[in-house]
């Protein structure tokens, strides 16, 4: 407010700087890991009701039990699970990098995007190993 | 303290920021993460394990101490570390005071029922009956 006011007494106006939209930025992965942080939390908030219907069903019996396991071996099922995979581990990572940046480390540009690009590249990787482990546990695909 | 100070000092007294709670949340949600570094490690361990196997299989090692008290442990840690981060979303996104108001009870009624939900299946697991 001090600012605008300071602009106006002096009989015009004066371009006052604009803070610049979301379109102008460059995308860059930091930005974008930002994001995908926040909404992989959003996202698992909701995700932990399949762990929750999982322990439920497991306590229930097993008809309720059977359900959970058709669920989970449906194509629509597999998905969810896919996304809830990789949107946990890929949460667990980017919280790493957030633990790694509070303790003031890693603040230069080649490695906040270095680490940007490891949350990334660690969490498919790592989510695709666990389902390649969990096929095989099960005996391959079926 | 050194160097110039942004709170007020009434603020300093009372050791409370805009949030009227001081810092208690942020570092919560830290503590959380850290922690759940090792649960979620242990829990994609134990999923896997139980992939494919049948219900008394599952109910046997789910009940399990060991597996059930690391199972519990993520459940509660998550729930707490996840009523925060959804605590703060609201807070930057809902700026209607009593949908902001409402979303704040849900958050936590959601959460809640979730953490007492599972925790109550993994206890039956455990107990039996």
């Amino acid at each position: 407010m001090a600012e605008l006011e300071a602009g106006t007494t002096t009989g015009r106006q004066r371009p006052r700087p604009l803070s610049p939209h979301l379109q102008v930025y460059r995308m860059m992965l930091t930005f974008v890991m930002s994001g995908f942080h926040r909404i992989s939390g959003f996202v698992l908030y909701f995700g932990i009701l399949l762990l929750a219907w999982w322990l439920i069903a497991a306590a229930s019996g097993p008809n309720a039990y059977a359900n959970v396991e058709w669920f989970m071996g449906s194509l629509i099922g597999r998905l969810v699970l896919f996304g809830y995979t990789w949107a946990l581990l890929h949460h667990m990572l980017g919280g790493i990098r957030h633990l790694i940046w509070d303790t003031i480390h890693g603040f230069e540009p080649t490695e906040r995007e270095l680490l940007a690009l490891a949350t990334l590249v660690g969490s498919i990787s790592l989510t695709l190993i666990v389902w390649v482990v969990g096929y095989l546990a099960m005996g391959g695909p079926r | 303290m050194k160097g110039p100070q942004m709170r007020t000092p009434m603020r300093r007294v009372r050791g409370l920021g805009a949030a009227h709670s001081g810092t208690k949340h942020f570092w919560h949600q830290r503590v959380t993460s850290v922690a759940g570094i090792p649960l979620t490690i242990a829990l994609v361990v134990i999923v896997v394990a139980l992939l494919g196997r049948n219900h008394a299989a599952v109910v046997q090692i789910l009940g399990s101490p060991i597996v059930a008290i690391v199972m519990l442990l993520f459940i509660i840690n998550t729930v707490y570390h996840m009523w925060i981060g959804m605590q703060e979303i609201i807070i930057d996104y809902v700026h209607e005071d009593k949908l902001k108001l409402a979303s704040l009870m849900a958050n936590t009624f959601f959460c809640f029922a979730v953490a007492f939900a599972s925790a109550f299946a993994i206890l039956k697991l455990s107990f039996g009956v």
